[in-house]
């Protein structure tokens, strides 16, 4: 069971087409894999990257198409097929159940499980195995527990536990940090260099594709757009298969910080305790003034997402002050109306969005009891928010089949645009964000980076918490780090070094 | 014997008597909950189960005059309703918890018409074991007088316990109740299992049910529950979806039941109807000490309806 000493295996996708309805997802694309390489599938959001390895791993059953294992023909009808052959996935959704612990996800993950576990000896085995890895991971705690980084090496060790020898890696460090990124693409590149495994990865990223992968694949809306070697490529040659010829939104120039800019958040000695209700969060000193953007640094699970919680009103702080405007500030609907504090949180459908409502009634969140002048409306009109949501859509490119569709229908970008488009408008004095690019495509990163930018240009104050380091550094005035729930350092943009940073985030300093 | 006059010491030794007799029912369906709901998904009918369980023990018992015949025909009737019950929940946008509801109903409905004929013939008892052998005082051994399902149940909460970290079935229920994602990735089919799980729930609390009719109050009649069946559910809540933790909290349960009887029977006669609510304000208390806002419920199944 183990994938010691097994070699990678060859796969080649042949003519594949996939058609839902009158729909065509994916128009003969051919993709090889030769044993022991490195393979990046590129393509933005909708281009049928998802479909050609879901066709691949038989999850659908493709219309037309072939599939070639080690050269010869084999026939996956299902995901059991695939793993028959040695073929497995890692998804960008982690598939571990939360509440196992790691060697329990890893033992009843197993084709044949015995009707009762022998521990001792499942653990010996584990421990052996563990042997051939490169890195250590805690087996015994539940994988809730464990940080992003720690449980997507886990799905990796789970494919090779399961004896896999050629994997689909579905945007695999979208969770991680930089530093876990580079060390989870290291092994692996190392695995694939040693002839254990073949990868196939689907990516955004062109720094992690340049740095670890062979070949590489482009789809664009279906079709094949280009391939080759990674080596003979450059980034921008490389985007422009990605993207075709349609316009990046880029970023406005930076506006100086005007030096007696006023403050607008102000947060002092702000103490909570966290999710877990063990440790607690402590921010003793952060001022943000008008006009530049804060970015906040951290491996995820060192208390970004409690602080958000804590300016947002959804979790109250046990100790401490927060003023905006020099105002206390309790993040009551009343305030943020009055202080003009706006919020775009991680994961928008769900912590932003009412999923199953309307597209229109969600970009109406805001503003939807408010007559023209800004009283607040006895009755709500369904046509003012119609016409409302109509002009955003426009103006934000929010791509909808309707505006009456409930917005879950939304592409991840889209929905994004929708909150973007409803936070932004109007007067904003501060705003708050959260891992705004999580899992979106190039073209809108772009983007919403640009409108955020924009929003700083304009005099907002911006609070930025994000576990992307480059989304950091293009956006930041100032850096600052939280680490185990506290801000550990701060750096001004014009000396920040990923270096310090890191170590920082990893709590050497 | 004469009752031997213990004074005060009969309200512990109530309370003891009253925890081991009075928790059975729970200890079973609870028991039987945690199974379901760890797969996640929650059958609020185990109080129709548990009702139809108790008529069929009851009326097998009468027809075969064996207890243990009944009990077993309650266990299959069960399996069949939570059968039934998972069948429907497997339909998509079907509502697992109106499911429970209009099962609840129709269990106590069915075992209604079918048990008017057994409301007059006594059924034989199921059988206790005197662990009260070395005491020469009555109380104590009536209090200590235990049922044989008593001990199964106590048996049945370890081995369950057990089992859901030791052998295949365990983890496929936990993993099923997790996350159904992570199930269909691994080729399990989450409706199958708990289609099973909720079988086996239905079963545990039909021998509830039995134990209800056979034992304690040891007849058949309409009024045969007292909700058991609804607050094992919540018992199963209580108890953080952890098998030894039903255990305890039927036992808590049971106790707590017994005080008002048992101040009643040493000569309080003031305020003791408000111990007969003990059980209600324990749970109240207990709940409100362990909750938290800031934090979710922690063991509760990620699949599960109520705390999604």
């Amino acid at each position: 069971m183990s994938g010691q000493g097994l070699s990678a295996v060859g796969v080649e996708a042949v003519g594949m087409t996939m058609r839902f309805g009158g729909f065509t997802a994916l128009e003969d694309v051919t993709v090889r894999v030769p044993a022991g390489s490195f393979h990046a599938l590129l393509g933005e959001n909708g281009a049928g990257k998802s479909t050609l390895v879901k066709c691949m791993m038989g999850f659908y059953r493709p219309t037309s198409g072939q599939m070639l294992v080690e050269d010869r023909e084999a026939t996956i009808d299902s995901p059991r097929d695939a793993a028959s052959f040695g073929l497995g996935m890692v998804y960008q959704h982690f598939t571990l159940v939360p509440s196992l612990t790691g060697a329990e996800n890893l033992v009843i993950s197993r084709e044949k499980v015995p009707a009762v576990i022998d521990w001792r000896r499942e653990r010996k085995d584990l421990a052996t195995f563990m042997e051939t890895m490169p890195f250590r991971l805690p087996l015994d705690v539940p994988v809730r527990e464990l940080a992003a980084g720690e449980k997507q090496k886990l799905e990796i060790v789970k494919q090779l536990y399961l004896g896999r020898r050629f994997l689909v890696l579905d945007e695999p460090t979208s969770v991680l940090t930089p530093g876990e990124a580079e060390e989870v693409l290291g092994i692996v590149r190392g695995m694939t260099e040693a002839a254990r495994l073949t990868v196939l990865m689907i990516s955004h990223k062109f720094p992690e594709i340049t740095a670890f992968a062979d070949d590489f694949t482009v789809l664009r809306k279906g079709r094949l757009t280009g391939s080759g070697k990674v080596a003979d490529h450059d980034r921008k040659a490389m985007a422009a298969m990605m993207i075709g010829d349609q316009p990046i939104a880029t970023l406005d120039q930076r506006k100086p910080v005007a030096p007696d800019a006023a403050p607008v958040l102000e947060v002092k000695g702000v103490k909570a305790p966290d999710r877990s209700g063990l440790k607690s969060i402590e921010i003793a000193d952060l001022t943000i003034r008008s006009g530049e953007i804060v970015g906040i640094a951290g491996i995820s699970g060192n208390g970004q997402k409690e602080f958000f919680e804590i300016l947002a009103g959804q979790r109250p702080p046990e100790t401490g002050a927060i003023a905006v405007k020099s105002k206390a500030y309790g993040a009551s609907r009343r305030e943020s109306r009055a202080l003009n504090v706006r919020y775009i949180p991680e994961e928008p459908l769900r912590n932003a969005c009412a999923p199953r409502m309307t597209v229109a009634e969600n970009m109406a969140f805001r503003t939807f009891d408010l007559d023209s002048e800004g009283r607040p409306a006895r009755w709500i009109s369904a046509g003012a928010i119609r016409r409302f949501a109509a002009d955003l859509v426009a103006r934000f490119k929010v791509k909808t089949a309707s505006l009456a569709s409930p917005i879950q229908s939304l592409s991840g970008g889209n929905v994004q645009r929708a909150v973007l488009a409803r936070e932004l408008t109007g007067r904003v004095d501060l705003l708050i964000v959260a891992n705004p690019c999580f899992g979106l495509d190039f073209s809108a990163v772009a983007e919403i980076r640009a409108r955020i930018m924009k929003a700083r240009n304009e005099g907002a104050a911006v609070l930025l918490i994000s576990e992307d380091l480059d989304e950091l550094l293009e956006l930041s005035d100032r850096i600052l780090v939280m680490s185990d729930g506290a801000l550990v350092y701060e750096t001004p943009i014009a000396t920040a070094s990923v270096q310090t940073i890191g170590e920082h985030m990893a709590g050497h300093h | 014997m004469e009752p031997v006059d213990i004074g005060l010491w009969g309200v512990p030794l109530a309370i003891l008597g009253g925890a081991i007799r009075v928790s059975t029912p729970f200890i079973f369906v609870s028991l039987g909950e945690t199974i379901t709901e760890r797969s996640g998904r929650i059958n609020l009918g185990l109080e129709g189960i548990l009702v139809f369980g108790a008529m069929a023990a009851y009326a097998i018992a009468v027809m075969t005059g064996s207890p243990w015949l009944g009990v077993l025909g309650a266990a299959g009737t069960g399996a069949v309703f939570g059968l039934f019950h998972g069948w429907i929940c497997k339909f998509p946008k079907v509502n697992d918890i109106a499911i429970g509801i209009a099962l609840m109903l129709f269990g106590s409905g069915l075992a209604f018409f079918f048990g008017k004929p057994f409301i007059q013939p006594s059924a034989p008892d199921l059988p206790a074991i005197s662990l009260g052998w070395w005491s020469d005082i009555p109380q104590v051994q009536a209090a200590l007088s235990v049922n044989v399902l008593f001990l199964i149940g106590a048996a049945l909460a370890f081995a369950l316990w057990w089992a859901f970290r030791h052998t295949r079935a365990g983890l496929i229920v936990r993993v099923v109740g997790d996350s159904s994602d992570a199930a269909r990735a691994m080729g399990l089919n989450p409706d199958t299992v708990r289609l099973l799980a909720t079988a086996v729930g239905g079963a545990f609390a039909a021998v509830g049910g039995a134990y209800l009719s056979l034992y304690y109050p040891g007849s058949w009649n309409e009024g045969i529950s007292s909700g058991q069946g609804l607050m094992a559910v919540a018992l199963v809540i209580f108890a953080r979806w952890n098998p030894l933790g039903c255990f305890a909290a039927a036992l808590l349960f049971g106790g707590a039941g017994a005080l008002g009887p048992a101040l009643q029977s040493v000569g309080v006669t003031q305020g003791y109807y408000l111990f007969y609510a003990a059980p209600y304000i324990l749970t109240l208390a207990i709940m409100v000490a362990t909750s938290s806002p800031g934090r979710s419920l922690a063991g509760a199944p990620g699949e599960l309806s109520i705390t999604k």
